[in-house]
C-alpha cells in the first residue's frame, strides 16, 4: 500500500447527539460500526446492497442506506439511529401509530420504515396515499402488505398538519387581537 | 457481504485526486456517493480497490450557466438535481429523471457524475445525456477533455474515460423556448432499475430519443427519431424495435423489453401531442 492510502481511518462523528471518536477499518460499513462496534443494534441489516431499506438511518438530517455508506465517508457527520430518535421523542407519534395500526409484525423493517417515514411527515401538508407509497417504495416489508404502514404514516401526517394548522390559527388569533388592541 | 478494499483516502481537490490516481497505479477507484460502487463492493464484483473519496471536492458540486450551456458538477446529488431551479429551467429532462433514480435514501447520496461514469445501461442519466446531446467533461493529467455523450458510452459499464481521468461535469445545451423533455420507464417496483426506458427531447421540431435498459449501453434511436419527426407513430414504434438491442435476463425477456419500449414510445408521443 502507498503512503496516501490507509487501511484504518480515524473518525469523529456525532451519534445520537453524542460526540464519538473511533478508528475503523477503511472498508467498514456505517451499519456495522453502529451495530457491532457501538452496540446500536436497533438498525437492521437486510440485503446489504441497498435494495431492502432495513438499514435506513439519518445522516445530517437525510435518510441514507447504512449498508451503502462506509463509516470512513462520514468524518464530522451527525448520525441518528432508531435508539436516538426514540429517546429524543421526535417520532413518538409515528411509533404509536405504527403500533395502533398494526403496521409491523416481525419488526425487522420497522427502524428503516420509521427513518424513511420521518422525512415524509416532516414535510409540509398531508401527502396522498400514492405519494406515501412512492416515498416508502425503497423499504421492503414482508409481513404487513404495506396497507397498515401507509395508514399509520397518513394518520401522523394528518395529525401533524392539524397541529400546525391549529398553531397558525392560534397565531393569527393572537395577531388579530394584538392588531385590535392597537387600533 | 462485506466490502473488501485495498485502502482509502480523501482527495481535497481535482488535481490532488489525479495525483492519488497516479499513486494508486491502476488500482485507484473514485468514490463519490458510493451508491453503485459500494453495492458492487458488497456483492464482491470488485475488491482490493484503493478508494479515492472525492465527495469533499466542493468545486465539483452544483449547477451553473456558462454561455448557452448548463454545467452540472459531477458531485451534484440526485436529490439536488430534482430540486435545483436552474436544472428545472434549463435541463428539465434531468430534473424529471432524478426522481426515477432509486429511492429517497439513495438519491440523498448518489451523484450524477457517479451514474454517468458507472455507465449502467439501465440507468436514466446516460440515456438523458444522449437525448440532450450533452457533453461529458473529463479532467486528466494532460488537462480537460470534452467528449460528446454519444461517443462516451462504449458498452456495458464501459466509457471513454481513461483510468487516469476524472469525470468532472456534464454540460447540457440550455433548453430553448418550446423545447419539450419527456422521460418514461417501466420497472417492477418504483425506483428499481428499469426494464425499459426512453428519454426524449424535442428541439426545433426534431426528436432525440435515448433508450435505457434496452441494450449494452444507452442507445440513440435514430430510426424512431426520423419517423417521429415525420409524425409517424406506427413507423417510429416499428423502427424502435430495430434501434434497440435488449437482452433477456431474470427480470424480463428481450421480446418483452422491446414490447415495453414501443408502449413507452406511444405514451411519450401522446405526452408530446405527436400524431
Amino acid at each position: 500500500m502507498t503512503d496516501s492510502f490507509q487501511s484504518r481511518i480515524d473518525l469523529e462523528m456525532t451519534i445520537n447527539g453524542e460526540a464519538v471518536e473511533l478508528t475503523v477499518p477503511a472498508g467498514r460499513h456505517l451499519i456495522d460500526v453502529l451495530r457491532h462496534d457501538l452496540g446500536l443494534t436497533g438498525s437492521h441489516v437486510g440485503c446489504e446492497h441497498g435494495v431492502c431499506g432495513a438499514c435506513t438511518i439519518l445522516v445530517d438530517d437525510s435518510t441514507v442506506r447504512g449498508c451503502l455508506t462506509l463509516a470512513a465517508q462520514l468524518q464530522g457527520c451527525e448520525v441518528w439511529t432508531i435508539e436516538g430518535l426514540t429517546e429524543k421523542g421526535v417520532i413518538a407519534d409515528l411509533q404509536k401509530a405504527f403500533v395502533e395500526r398494526n403496521a409491523l409484525q416481525c419488526g425487522y423493517c420497522t427502524p428503516g420504515m420509521l427513518a424513511s417515514a420521518k422525512a415524509l411527515v416532516e414535510a409540509e401538508g398531508v401527502p396522498s396515499r400514492e405519494t406515501i407509497r412512492e416515498h416508502m417504495s425503497g423499504n421492503y416489508c414482508r409481513c404487513t402488505g404495506y396497507e397498515a404502514i401507509v395508514d399509520a404514516i397518513e394518520t401522523v401526517a394528518r395529525q401533524r398538519a392539524d397541529e400546525t394548522g391549529a398553531r397558525s390559527r392560534a397565531g393569527e388569533t393572537v395577531a388579530k387581537a394584538r392588531a385590535g388592541a392597537r387600533s | 457481504m462485506k466490502a473488501s478494499i485495498g485502502g482509502y483516502t480523501r482527495a481535497e481537490t481535482v488535481s490532488h485526486a489525479l495525483s492519488l490516481l497516479a499513486e494508486a497505479n491502476g488500482a485507484g477507484r473514485l468514490l463519490a456517493g458510493g451508491q453503485s460502487l459500494i453495492a458492487a463492493l458488497n456483492l464482491g464484483t470488485t475488491s482490493g480497490d484503493m478508494l479515492i473519496d472525492i465527495a469533499g471536492i466542493g468545486a465539483l458540486r452544483g449547477a451553473r450557466i456558462d454561455g448557452n450551456r448548463l454545467i452540472i458538477g459531477a458531485l451534484t446529488r440526485h436529490a439536488d438535481i430534482a430540486s435545483d431551479p436552474l436544472i428545472a429551467e434549463h435541463a428539465p429532462l434531468l430534473a424529471k429523471a432524478a426522481p426515477l433514480v432509486a429511492h429517497d435514501a439513495i438519491r440523498n447520496r448518489g451523484t450524477i457524475g457517479g451514474s454517468l461514469a458507472y455507465a449502467d445501461p439501465a440507468a436514466e442519466y446516460p440515456a438523458c445525456a444522449i437525448a440532450l446531446d450533452a457533453t461529458i467533461i473529463l479532467e486528466g493529467p494532460n488537462g480537460t477533455r470534452q467528449v460528446a455523450a454519444q461517443d462516451f458510452f462504449l458498452g456495458l459499464f464501459e466509457t471513454a474515460r481513461a483510468d487516469d481521468e476524472i469525470l468532472a461535469a456534464i454540460a447540457v445545451p440550455m433548453a430553448a423556448d418550446g423545447e419539450r423533455h419527456v422521460i418514461r420507464e417501466a420497472a417492477r417496483r418504483s425506483g428499481d432499475y428499469a426494464l425499459a426506458g426512453l428519454a426524449v427531447v424535442r428541439r426545433d421540431g426534431r426528436h432525440r430519443i435515448g433508450a435505457f435498459a434496452l441494450g449494452d449501453r444507452p442507445l440513440l434511436c435514430e430510426g424512431a427519431m426520423a419517423a417521429l419527426d415525420g409524425g409517424d407513430i406506427d413507423g417510429a414504434v416499428a423502427a424502435l424495435a430495430t434501434d434497440v438491442d435488449p437482452t433477456s435476463d431474470t427480470q424480463a425477456s428481450a421480446a418483452y423489453r422491446r414490447h415495453l419500449a414501443g408502449v413507452l414510445l406511444r405514451r411519450i408521443a401522446i405526452d408530446l401531442g405527436v400524431g
